[in-house]
Parts: C-alpha cells; structure tokens; sequence
C-alpha cells in the first residue's frame, strides 16, 4: 500500500497509477484527502481548465472526444473528468461517458476519469475540483470537466473552470426555455452542436437574442458557434476561441472568477472541517438526542436548537 | 471524519460481439445495489480495458463475451493487467463460455465465470463478498 507522499510524487511524475489512486482518495473524503491536496496544491495552476455543460442530449461526449484529439492534434496533453449522476435512491451510478472516448484511451497523453455526483448538487461531484488538481499537477495542459447533463440551475462548474462553454443542440424543446438564466450567466462560448440539423440557425438567433438582453459591460463577449460533433466540423474554430479566452484571462488584471473559485474553496474547506469537528461532538450529547425530540414535537425549531447547542459550546 | 467509499466496477465486451444486452442488465443490476458502473460499450480490445481499469481505478472487473474468442483474449488482458502493476484488480467473466473451458479460464486468474441464467443477485452479492475481503 502506498503512503500518501508516494502517491503525491507518483502524481508529480505523471504516473498515471498515482494519478487514478490519488482521485480516489479525494472521492473517499477525510484528512487523507486533505493531506493528499496539501501536498500536491504548490503544483496546480498552470493548466488551463475548461468546463463543457449544457442539456441532456446536445452532443456533450461526442464533441468532448473532438475537443481532445483537436488538443492533441496541437501538440496538448489533456486530463477529462467526466461527470454522470449517481441515483438518489440505490447511491449507484452508471458511468458510461467514456463510451464514446474510448479510442481516446491507449493516447498516452490522455488521461481520463469517470466521476459520479454522489449526491452534490450543481452538475459536478464534490471532488471534481480535487480531481482537477491533481490532472493540473500531473503536468497536464488542459483538464477538460464534462458535467451532468445540465438543466438551468447545475451552475457549480463556475467555481471549478476558467472556461466555460456551454453545448445546445436544435430540437431539444422550447429554445428560450432551455437556456435560462443560470447557464445564460455563466458561459464564456455558446456551441449550437448538430449544426446540420433543422433550426440550428434558429437555435443561435435565439441565444443571441437572449444576449442581447444583458447589457452589462463585459470584457469579453460570448460567442455562438456551430459545430457537428459526429464528423468534427466547427471544433478547430471552438478550440481556437477557447484558447483566445484563455489569453483573455491572463491579460486581466483581477481575475474575478479566480477569486470566485478561491472563496468557494476556503468556505467550503472551513465548514467541512467546522462541520466535522463541532457536529461529530455535539451529536454525542444527550441534549443532542432531547432536541431532536422537540423539534419532531414542534417544541422547538431547528435553527433554536442548534443556537442552543452551540451556545453551550460558547460559540455564537 | 466521513468517508463515502463506493465499490468501483468496470463491465468491459472484449472482441466484436454484437450487442450488449447482458452486460447492460449486469451493469444496471450493480448500480442499483449501489456500486459505481463504468460501462464502455462494445468492441473493446485489451489495451483498452486495462487503460481504463487503470485509469479509473476499479476493484473489480466483470469481462462480458459471446463470441467464443474467450480463449484468445482473456489471456491477453489478464498479461495485460500483470504487466501494468493491477493484479490487486479481481476479475470474473460471463456471457456464452462452455463449461469445459472454464477451468482453463480460472488458471489464467480469473476467479469465477457466470453462465447463463446465473441471477443478478448471484453477481452482485459476489461482486459485494470479494470486494469487502480485499479492504
């Protein structure tokens, strides 16, 4: 069994045995995880991350496994994580997005990981971002995060990519309904996939009109492009833009959404801990227990007994 | 501190079989008992299995075949899986094998082979009894 520093130098390496255990100790959770993050964290940051989302249906996988040989045919070496939903009731997933990556799989400089939710909400697992930074650290020049088929409020993958591009495709129900508000807000390059179809035209007039609405002033201008995954026309363009919003970026003097990502990170960090120290030894009290009584009895509410509880713990 | 760990299981068709029937009835019969299934569809070779039981980090792999090339491919995957460090890596087969090649399929280090009418309950419990031995 290897230990925790093994793993983080075989990640370092670029071994890829290293790199599957190491994100499976980051799915597992706990202070092992934390340790792992903590050792490889000095060496992430120089990939470029991009997050591809958008509706059931639209083409995810398929333009995904183009996006990559386009990488690779430009000399690039790319991490994919691929994000599938795990069932709410049997907590299975089926993980089948690497159906069609699957030629993709003996490139050595492809590397890539199936995830399931496992029940976080936002169109990612929880350790998506921890598995992104350990394809950063293992030297790769682009992690590409393909998340759940996306409706309008699976928007986490905001605070995990640089660049977001978000995929629709004709004939997927009423076109204004489908791209609302959150997805709207959070793309940097619309894709209008299946191009060859009917209304795909439509389909961008749509997306542009839906724009237009949003006059705030931006640096950087979304825009809608057409592609058809299946036989790879329009990818070169998608990836050429992608690359100019990655020099986008670097240009900006206060990359907003890197501090975005940064606070998630710290708060999400401070109330896992907070909630595995404090909750673990509260729920050992015997008041814990009375409470839970009362507030089945509607004698007390949930947010008076926690306050109770922690009172006694003398925090505030 | 909480750990969720879930047995990860890769359902892989080596050779050129047709379809998949079976091995979607497998892969779906794990999930509902709670694994996380990487299925990757049809036509795969043994490079591509072992990358992706690599990659993906699987504690078990079930090998699905009917087309009766069991004899030239198993060997191949289970030197495969050897030569890339996983034989911490269980595997089990089914599909369309006939009985007098089964021994000779153990030998290579797969560990049991699941015929026709086997239950998926037979499957999942053994995919659930292994699995907690190795931990």
């Amino acid at each position: 069994m290897a230990t925790i520093e093994e793993i983080a130098e075989g990640v370092l390496a670029g071994d890829k045995r290293s790199v599957a255990k190491a994100i499976t100790i980051t799915e597992n959770g706990g202070s092992e995880a934390h340790r792992l993050i903590a050792l490889i964290y000095p060496h992430t940051g120089k990939a470029h991350i991009l997050g591809i989302t958008g509706p059931g249906g639209a083409g995810k996988s398929t333009l995904v496994e183009k996006i990559v040989r386009e990488y690779r045919r430009r000399g690039k070496s790319v991490g994919v994580v691929a994000v599938d939903p795990t069932s709410p009731f049997s907590g299975g997933a089926f993980l089948g997005d690497r159906i069609r990556m699957q030629e993709l799989s003996t490139d050595e400089g492809v590397f890539i990981r199936s995830m399931a939710t496992r029940n976080y909400a936002g169109g990612i697992a929880k350790a998506t971002k921890d598995a992104v930074k350990i394809l950063d650290a293992s030297r790769k020049d682009v992690v590409l995060v393909e998340t759940v088929g996306a409706g309008q409020s699976e928007v986490e993958i905001v605070r995990v990519a640089q660049t977001i591009v978000v995929v629709h495709a004709p004939g997927l129900g009423d076109e204004i309904q489908a791209i609302k508000a959150g997805l709207m807000e959070i793309a940097d390059i619309f894709v209008v996939n299946k191009a060859d179809r009917e209304n795909a035209d439509k389909t961008a007039m749509d997306i542009q009109a839906v724009l237009q609405l949003d006059d705030k002033e931006r640096g950087w201008k979304p825009p809608i492009l057409k592609t058809i995954a299946l036989t790879g026309e329009g990818v070169g363009e998608l990836v050429s833009k992608i690359e100019e919003h990655e020099t986008f970026l670097r240009s900006l003097e206060k990359n907003e959404r890197a501090f975005l990502m940064a606070e998630t990170e710290l708060v999400e960090a401070i109330k896992e801990k907070v909630a595995a120290s404090i909750v673990f030894g509260l729920k050992k009290r015997e008041r814990f227990q009375e409470l839970l009584k009362m507030i089945i009895d509607r004698k007390i509410d949930p947010f008076s007994a926690a306050d109770e509880l922690l009172r006694k713990m003398g925090v505030e | 501190m909480q750990s969720t760990k879930k047995i990860r299981v890769l359902i892989a068709k080596p050779g050129l079989d047709s379809h998949d029937r079976g091995a979607k009835v497998v892969a779906r019969a794990l999930r509902d008992a709670g694994m996380e299934v990487i299925y990757t569809g049809l036509r795969q070779t043994p490079e591509q299995i072992v990358e992706t039981a690599l990659q993906e980090d699987v504690d078990i792999i079930g090998l699905s075949i009917l087309s009766g090339a069991h004899k030239t491919l198993f060997p191949r995957i289970m030197e495969l899986l050897k030569k890339q460090g996983l034989t911490d890596v269980m595997v089990f087969a089914g599909g369309i094998i006939p009985e007098e090649d089964v021994q000779e399929i153990k030998k290579l280090g797969i560990r049991e082979v699941f015929g026709p009418g086997t239950t998926t309950e037979e499957i999942i419990r053994y995919v659930v009894e292994n699995v907690a031995k190795k931990t």
